[in-house]
């Protein structure tokens, strides 16, 4: 169960991020925060000159003890990151990549309002369903 | 009503009320399906010709009888809800009756509680402010009287005026005289037949609506200048309402309380967003691409925050574009929002792709318009769309060949090119012509007249800056003397380019195309200034979005040639084309509101092109930085391998 969902611009600022609110909040956000580094370090990794066959799902970026952290990134360096409780063990890879999959589907959608400025943040109702209900199924 | 037996032993919501309630309820009822259906016959309250066929009283009549309680709004959005006509969606017989029993209660200054219609209560009193409609709810035996007028009528100038007689059809008088003295309605109303006062009744009803809240503006805006173009249909509550909108202001919740019934696009509003839509892509079939459906409903002047959240409700498919009938979802969306309706958490059904699809087949512009309008009439019932001025407007269609006298505020109807051209009949030559021109031209472009006022409303927001009644040709945004003269003469030509927009233009109306066809009509158009400028402009606005890209191009030429360049293409094109005969003169006019109007498109497209280029700008430079570093880290291990290879 994602117990956080943040989506990253380019520029490394926050177009979305969203947790659990039982939850400290900012611990997340830190998570998010620091996790960036790593998913900067696996885009370089992948090759500059590969950018065509990179993957985009990124996979397990770093775990800790109570979560997992899962990252995401478009071809245009918008960035997925997921944090996922860690109990959860039924997760599997390929449930987190349909996740993905979906959110980045939704950002899609979002992207293809014409009163959506790309860098803004992200208001739309359908992405926050989409993601109420990622954040609460999942679990 | 009011003189009867006040309530007797009134009961809560079972509805079990006094004798004197109960007939008074019930005709109020009767009145408020009658008139939700067109006055088709009396009937019993039960017998609601309603097409949805389930007894309801439309959210129009009702709500203006609500509004004649003088409660508060919020008092009466209390009351609409307590009484369950928000949950089911409708005023059925059992919503309506607790209904007034909850009015009657919170004038006797009861708290509005269910509670309080168990004990004895007088009978509900709707005062008559300046409606008849209102004062018909007032006196039990008041009469239907087929006289409203609406005082409030300011740019519309749809005062609105009932016959005396069984005639169905408000006359309106042309003149607006804005909370004019309420027409004696009392004594003029007689008691007419059910059916006949239901009709009467609606279109009272939509009159009151505006009233209380259109009285109070003066209602000049742009708004009146295209409304004042259809003539004499009586001012449909939608017309007020579109000024109340254009005036910004914003309509009490006039069909709030009925959840469903905004969501339903008559038949009239159809006809408006299809032209619409075709002023902005003139083949119905095809997309309207996001920007410019974006620079279209910006200029509805609702926030960015929530137009986004239109578009994502409308879009379906999520392709950034939008088909005709997302187009109509979004355009009736964002109508509704403007008058009051908060936006719904999903797409209502009536709104979907595909029952839009269904239920409207593509626009009939011609005189089909009267069979669509009666039959939309029935369905207007439903649809107290925007305070059911459609009905109204629908009825009075139908009513036409009856009405006669004046037909001062034809807003919704100016919509319609057969109405409008029907209209004129009853109306008076010389506000009919330029009003039908005006509302001809306007109907591609801005529709003020049309079916809502707040698509008046919002095409006057292309040109916030636009005195209401536009000078001749003195172009809205006349922030320059040049542009004025600029526009003066392409301001005509626009409109009359943009009437024949769906038959007479050439695939693509060339901005130059119109022009030429304006010119012709530019002496007499010159003379029809308030409205024409008004609709000119934004339908200029219309034309050039509606142009190809190639259109665009075109334009941007025109200003870097300014004057002389584009006037010369279209003059030479004008020529032929349109031959005026006063060519030389118009020309000249024209060369400058066309050189005004081709600086603002190029204005425009560059603003545009400088936003895109500002992005692309900004993420090559991402670009750039990261080759940056890439190349320092590559010299960085050239520098560490040299050692070694040199040596």
């Amino acid at each position: 169960m994602a117990v956080c969902i943040a989506v990253i611009a380019k520029e490394n600022y926050p177009l979305y991020i969203r947790s659990t609110p039982m939850e400290n909040e900012l611990k997340f956000h830190y998570m998010v925060h620091t996790s960036l580094d790593v998913v900067d370090e696996k885009i370089s990794a992948m090759g500059k000159a590969l950018v065509d066959q990179r993957e985009l799902y990124l996979g397990l970026l770093y775990p800790t003890e109570d979560y997992k952290v899962y990252g995401y990134v478009t071809n245009s360096k918008v960035k997925f990151v997921m944090v996922v409780d860690s109990s959860n063990t039924a997760l599997r890879d390929n449930e987190i990549r349909s996740m993905f999959r979906k959110l980045h589907n939704s950002y899609t959608d979002v992207m293809c309002n014409p009163f959506y400025n790309p860098g803004d943040r992200i208001q739309s109702r359908v992405f926050d369903n989409m993601v109420t209900s990622m954040m609460i199924q999942v679990c | 009503m009011e003189a009867a037996a006040g309530g007797g032993c009134g009961s809560g919501p079972s509805l079990l009320l006094s004798d004197g309630e109960q007939q008074c309820y019930s005709e109020l009822f009767a009145r408020c399906v009658g008139a939700a259906s067109g006055g088709q016959g009396p009937g019993p309250a039960e017998a609601a010709r309603v097409a949805s066929g389930t007894a309801s009283a439309a959210a129009g009549p009702v709500a203006d009888l609500f509004r004649a309680s003088q409660l508060p709004a919020e008092t009466l959005h209390q009351i609409t809800e307590l009484c369950g006509a928000k949950r089911v969606g409708y005023f059925g017989p059992t919503q309506f009756y607790v209904a007034l029993k909850l009015i009657a209660a919170a004038q006797s200054g009861l708290p509005v509680r269910i509670e309080s219609i168990k004990c004895e209560l007088p009978l509900p009193r709707f005062m008559m402010s300046k409606n008849d409609g209102e004062m018909r709810f007032g006196n039990p035996a008041e009469l239907h009287g087929s006289k409203v007028q609406i005082p409030y009528l300011t740019t519309e100038k749809n005062s609105f005026k009932r016959m005396d007689d069984e005639e169905k059809q408000e006359t309106q008088s042309p003149t607006m005289s804005p909370l004019a003295s309420p027409p004696s309605s009392p004594p003029h109303y007689q008691r007419v037949p059910l059916s006949h006062g239901y009709s009467k009744l609606r279109s009272s009803m939509e009159q009151m609506h505006p009233v209380p809240y259109e009285g109070r503006q003066p209602l000049v805006q742009p708004e009146g200048t295209s409304f004042g173009v259809s003539g004499a249909k009586p001012l449909r509550h939608q017309a007020s309402l579109i000024r109340s909108f254009s005036v910004e202001r914003e309509l009490q919740d006039n069909n709030s309380n009925y959840p469903d019934e905004p969501w339903r696009i008559t038949e009239e509003q159809r006809e408006y967003y299809i032209n619409q839509f075709r002023s902005l892509q003139p083949d119905p079939s095809s997309f309207i691409s996001g920007s410019v459906a974006k620079n279209f409903f910006t200029k509805s002047k609702l926030s960015i925050p929530e137009l986004s959240y239109i578009w994502e409700l409308s879009d379906a498919d999520c392709d950034g574009a939008l088909t005709l009938p997302e187009f109509c979802a979004a355009f009736h969306l964002i109508v509704a929002r403007k008058n009051g309706y908060p936006l719904p958490e999903g797409l209502p059904p009536t709104l979907q792709p595909e029952y839009l699809q269904a239920a409207f087949p593509k626009p009939k512009w011609e005189c089909a318009l009267f069979d669509s309008y009666s039959e939309s009439m029935l369905t207007n019932q439903q649809a107290c769309d925007l305070n059911g001025m459609e009905k109204t407007s629908v009825k009075d269609m139908a009513d036409f060949p009856a009405p006669t006298q004046d037909v001062t505020g034809d807003d919704k109807q100016a919509l319609k090119s057969t109405l409008t051209e029907a209209l004129p009949k009853d109306v008076p030559e010389d506000p009919a012509t330029p009003k039908d021109s005006n509302s001809l031209k306007a109907r591609p472009r801005s529709r003020s007249y049309s079916s809502t006022s707040i698509e008046e409303a919002m095409k006057r927001g292309e040109d916030p800056p636009t005195p209401p009644p536009r000078p001749q040709k003195t172009h809205s945004r006349a922030s320059s003397l040049d542009l004025n003269k600029v526009f003066q003469p392409s301001v005509p030509a626009t409109k009359s380019g943009l009437l024949p927009p769906p038959p007479a233009l050439p695939p693509r109306p060339c901005p130059s195309q119109p022009e030429q066809v304006s010119e012709a009509e530019l002496p007499p158009q010159l003379n029809r200034a308030p409205s024409q400028a008004a609709e000119s402009s934004p339908a200029k606005k219309d034309v050039s979005y509606s142009q190809p890209p190639s259109k665009p191009i075109r334009r941007k030429f025109r200003p870097e040639n300014q004057s002389t360049e584009s006037q010369e293409p279209s003059t030479a094109v004008g020529g032929p084309a349109s031959g005026a005969t006063v060519k030389p003169h118009p020309t000249v006019q024209k060369q400058s509101s066309k050189q005004k109007k081709a600086i603002q498109t190029a204005i425009r497209k560059n603003k545009e092109a400088n936003a895109v280029l500002a992005r692309l700008n900004s993420e090559l430079q991402q670009q750039l930085k990261e080759v940056h570093q890439e190349r320092i880290a590559l010299e960085n291990q050239l520098e560490q391998l040299r050692p070694v290879t040199v040596l």
